[in-house]
């Protein structure tokens, strides 16, 4: 082999197969030294079944890895991080209860006795055991060191504060800084750290990415944002439904050709886009369908107007914590607002709760999938028919053969890939979840639908449809807030902007303004 | 596509939320078919049917009932500690309605006659069991409010009646054990039409909680609810409230095991009806494969658990193990069912049942 002298990894012929699902095919993947590797893929297409793989959370059927030029089995995930390897979750898997510190270092704590500070590594087992008794973890220097840690992340924070009382972004960096520091790892995976990232904190990330690099430890990077592959990637493995398509050099490869071989054929979504919203710009009804008046509430958000009209799409733009969530939350009632009016139907709403709403007509399509959206344990029909069942009530309960058409249609109209719809949703990737529970808010038949990042996570292909069913939606008359971090979604999508900055609704702009402006006014530089 | 049919069926066997409880029973049952004589004899006496089997079904009518309301709080992700100090306060609601006279400390003469008289009761029995049920729902219902609305721990909660149970028990009968010597009222526990008559209620009420549960909506809220809340809320579930309805109706059920229980013995022993059979019921239902952490449920399992409690109970007893040391041999079967249920043994006992080939 021409590249053994710096290739640290070697994944060949790897294979797995879950029951129904062919999830890798002999797929193959290197990764050099000093090398930032981009893996990308639609839903489905094997990334994380392959990460899972390596990091022995899975064990492949066939196929061979070879770390650092040694044939490797890797056994748990345990094994793993001793081999070097240390992994940031999509959804990371950190204590929301415990402090910022004891997550970066939880089970390698600083330990003292009294004034003398002890290492416990390096010791014999039978010292170790001894002084076990007498140590206890040395809380100041724990502090600082994790403190350290952030601040290399360029994250100043109180580290003492539980992990859950800082945002989504922070806690990613901590699980960054946390997977930085378990061992002195060679091969860093990175699943989707930037989808719940800001552009501010996505280029510090990118900046420790680059700083490591130059270290020499090899990164794996996962992202469904195509211009952060092209930003900070050196070369790019492809992969489809669990096949390897190839790997490229990323100079190489042009954007278009990149997607065209992510999905299998060439996009004409884009411009087909622009159409469609031309076209359903003309049929916006002049009656507003859900009218907001001074509505806020103390803490959240600060008393906003809002009229949506039938047949409009718009979009809140905003920077992480800006109030956009917020804004959703009282629009659906899953918060009461302090202050103001809500009229939805010419109706004046007195009941604010999730289920009021839905009868109403409004729905809310959350921001946090895995907490607040999908039952996992619960069947992809049953996810589908919820909303639904919950506004008919529990008497006039859906007959079998109702429930299985509902949910045949959803997952041929979104284009669901699951081997059946009793198929429990837990199984299906990330953006089928997400489509499941798109379904299950269309099913309820709603007028307005809020819809909270409802592309996160989801890959170029399945975004341009979702973008589309949305104006689809709005041109049959309904009506839609969409929430996104990316402005370029927002854009693209909404009829008018409304701008949020420090939980205020600061401006209205229409579809048409160009990104600059929009991004101007968020950052607070022009009203 | 003959030859897949068969593993087909075998998978789905396997692989249903029955077979572990079913196996587990039938494990018992073979036990006793070498070691218990005559365990499977049956006799019939005045057209009634009688045996061991009969008895294991007759004894454990008290867990199948309770383990029926367990398995709908287990499932929203709660517990119910309480269900036995509710058995208690339903024997002494029941024996109290029907013989008050008992707490006047010295009865007049006359009186004193019909107090013993098997015909005589101060409130009817439609009335007793109304009220008396009446009352062990308000009980599920304050453990509902405690958990649902009050944010409290379902341990913790529900560890107040529990404790607090027996106490009410007490006073409500003014610390006497009542004796019950109405007649139609022990035939709830001890009459027999065919077989005994606690199984009619047992089949009833599962009947009851079956329809309710799987041909309407509540059973999918109650799985939801219990999977996730905040989904469940975000998508129109009122969790408050299915939560609330599933510690009501376990409480219910607790009312209904009360009554058998009292009429079995003839008494209200405020001290010793249902002590730690909520254990029994929370074991039952761990035994039917519901999780403690909610979710997915069986109420069929779950009865079946129950009985595989019992039946080990009964088996225990007819090989000559003294009574006093039963609590140390159903702990050496606790960690026989959580072996059988590892993944491990799951497995390995999936692999022999199917036939060659047919795991692929």
């Amino acid at each position: 082999m021409a590249e053994t002298d710096n290739t640290i990894l070697k994944m060949t012929g790897i294979s797995k197969s879950f029951p129904g699902v062919q999830a890798l095919e002999s797929v193959e993947l290197s990764l050099k030294q000093g090398e930032i590797h981009a893996l990308v893929g639609e839903n489905g297409a094997g990334k994380s079944t392959l990460i899972k793989v390596l990091t022995g959370v899975e064990h492949p059927d066939t196929g061979t890895i070879t770390l650092f030029g040694r044939d490797t089995r890797v056994r748990s995930p345990q094994h793993a991080v001793d081999l070097g390897i240390s992994t940031v979750y999509q959804e990371n898997n950190l204590c929301m209860n415990l402090s910022v510190s004891e997550n970066i270092l939880i089970g390698r704590e600083p330990m003292r006795f009294l004034w003398w500070k002890v290492n416990l590594e390096g010791m014999s087992p039978s010292a170790r055991r001894i002084l076990r008794m007498l140590v206890y973890i040395d809380w100041q220097t724990l502090n600082a060191l994790a403190k350290k840690l952030l601040l290399e992340l360029g994250v100043d924070i109180d580290v003492t504060q539980p992990l859950g009382s800082y945002s989504v972004a922070i806690q990613q960096m901590v699980a960054i800084a946390r997977a930085l520091e378990i061992s002195n790892a060679k091969i860093l995976i990175f699943d989707e750290p930037t989808s719940s990232l800001d552009l501010d904190e996505t280029r510090q990330l990118f900046d420790v990415m680059k700083k490591l690099k130059q270290q020499g430890v090899g990164i794996l990077f996962i992202t469904h944002f195509l211009n952060q592959v092209y930003e900070v990637s050196d070369r790019i493995t492809v992969l489809r439904n669990g096949k390897l398509v190839g790997t490229y050099d990323t100079r190489q490869l042009p954007h278009l050709d990149l997607i065209a071989k992510m999905i299998g054929r060439s996009l004409s979504g884009l411009d087909e886009m622009t159409k469609i919203k031309l076209r359903t710009m003309k049929t916006i009804k002049k009656e507003p369908c859900l009218t907001a008046r001074g509505l806020g509430r103390a803490g959240a958000i600060k008393p906003f107007d809002l009229d949506l009209h039938r047949g409009e799409v718009v979009g809140l733009a905003g920077l992480l914590g800006s109030g956009r969530s917020e804004m959703a939350s009282l629009l659906y009632g899953t918060e009461t607002p302090d202050v103001g009016t809500l009229v939805v139907e010419n109706q004046a709403v007195r009941d604010f709760s999730p289920l009021d709403s839905i009868k109403r007509g409004v729905v809310l399509c959350p921001e946090d999938r895995k907490g607040e959206g999908i039952v996992d344990d619960l069947t992809v029909r049953e996810n589908i028919i919820l909303a639904l069942q919950a506004s008919r009530g529990w008497l006039r309960y859906l007959s079998m053969a109702q429930q299985y058409e509902i949910a045949e249609r959803y997952i041929k109209l979104l284009n669901i890939s699951t081997p059946s719809a009793d198929q429990a949703v837990k199984n299906l990737s990330g953006g089928n979840q997400q489509k499941v529970i798109l379904a299950r808010w269309l099913a309820a038949n709603p007028e307005v639908m809020i819809l909270d990042e409802p592309t996160r996570g989801i890959d170029v292909g399945t975004k341009t449809e979702i973008q589309k069913l949305v104006l689809t939606l709005a041109e049959e008359g309904k009506s839609c807030v969409f929430i996104s971090s990316e402005l370029e979604e927002v854009m693209r999508t909404s009829h008018r902007i409304v701008v949020m900055r420090d939980r205020e609704k600061v401006n209205e702009l229409a579809g048409e303004t160009d990104e600059q402006k929009v991004m101007k006014v968020m950052a607070g530089s022009v009203e | 596509m003959k030859t897949s049919k068969l593993p087909l069926n075998w998978r789905s066997i396997t692989e249903s939320r029955l077979f572990f409880p079913f196996l587990a029973l039938a494990i018992i049952l073979l036990f006793d078919l070498i070691v218990v004589p005559g365990f499977f004899s049956f006799s019939t006496m005045d057209g009634h049917l009688y045996g061991s089997i009969i008895d294991v079904l007759r004894n454990g009518s008290s867990i199948m009932l309770l383990a029926i309301g367990m398995t709908m709080v287990i499932a929203t992700g709660g517990v119910d500690l309480s269900v036995g100090a509710v058995m208690a306060i339903a024997a002494s609601v029941a024996a109290l309605m029907m013989n008050p006279y008992v707490l006047a400390t010295e009865l007049p003469p006359n009186l004193q006659k019909l107090v013993f008289d098997p015909h005589f009761t101060y409130s009817p029995l439609w009335l007793v069991i109304l009220v008396t049920l009446l009352i062990s729902t308000v009980c599920g219902l304050w453990n509902g409010l405690l958990v649902a609305y009050g944010r409290i721990q379902a341990m913790v909660a529900t560890l107040i009646l529990m404790i607090a149970g027996r106490g009410i028990a007490q006073l409500i009968t003014n610390g006497i054990r009542i004796q019950i010597f109405y007649d139609p009222y022990a035939f709830i526990g001890n009459g027999w039409v065919v077989l005994p008559f606690p199984l009619y209620i047992v089949t009833f009420v599962f009947l009851v909680s079956w329809v309710i549960t799987r041909r309407t909506a509540i059973g999918m809220f109650i799985e939801s609810v219990g999977i996730n809340y905040r989904s469940s809320f975000f998508s129109g579930i009122d969790e408050k409230k299915i939560k609330l309805l599933a510690y009501a109706f376990c409480g219910f059920c607790a009312g209904v095991a009360g009554l058998v229980a009292s009429s079995n013995i003839k008494t209200s022993d405020a001290n010793n009806i249902g002590l730690t059979l909520e254990l029994d019921a929370i074991l039952a239902v761990v035994i039917g494969g519901t999780l403690m952490s909610g979710g997915r449920f069986s109420l069929l399992a779950s009865v079946v658990g129950a009985l595989v409690i019992q039946a080990m109970t009964t088996s225990i007893l007819s090989v000559g193990v003294p009574a006093f040391a039963i609590q140390a041999i159903k702990g050496l079967f606790v960690i026989f069912v959580i072996v059988l249920y590892s993944d491990q043994v799951r497995g390995f006992i999936r692999r022999i049942v199917a036939p060659k080939g047919a795991t692929s």
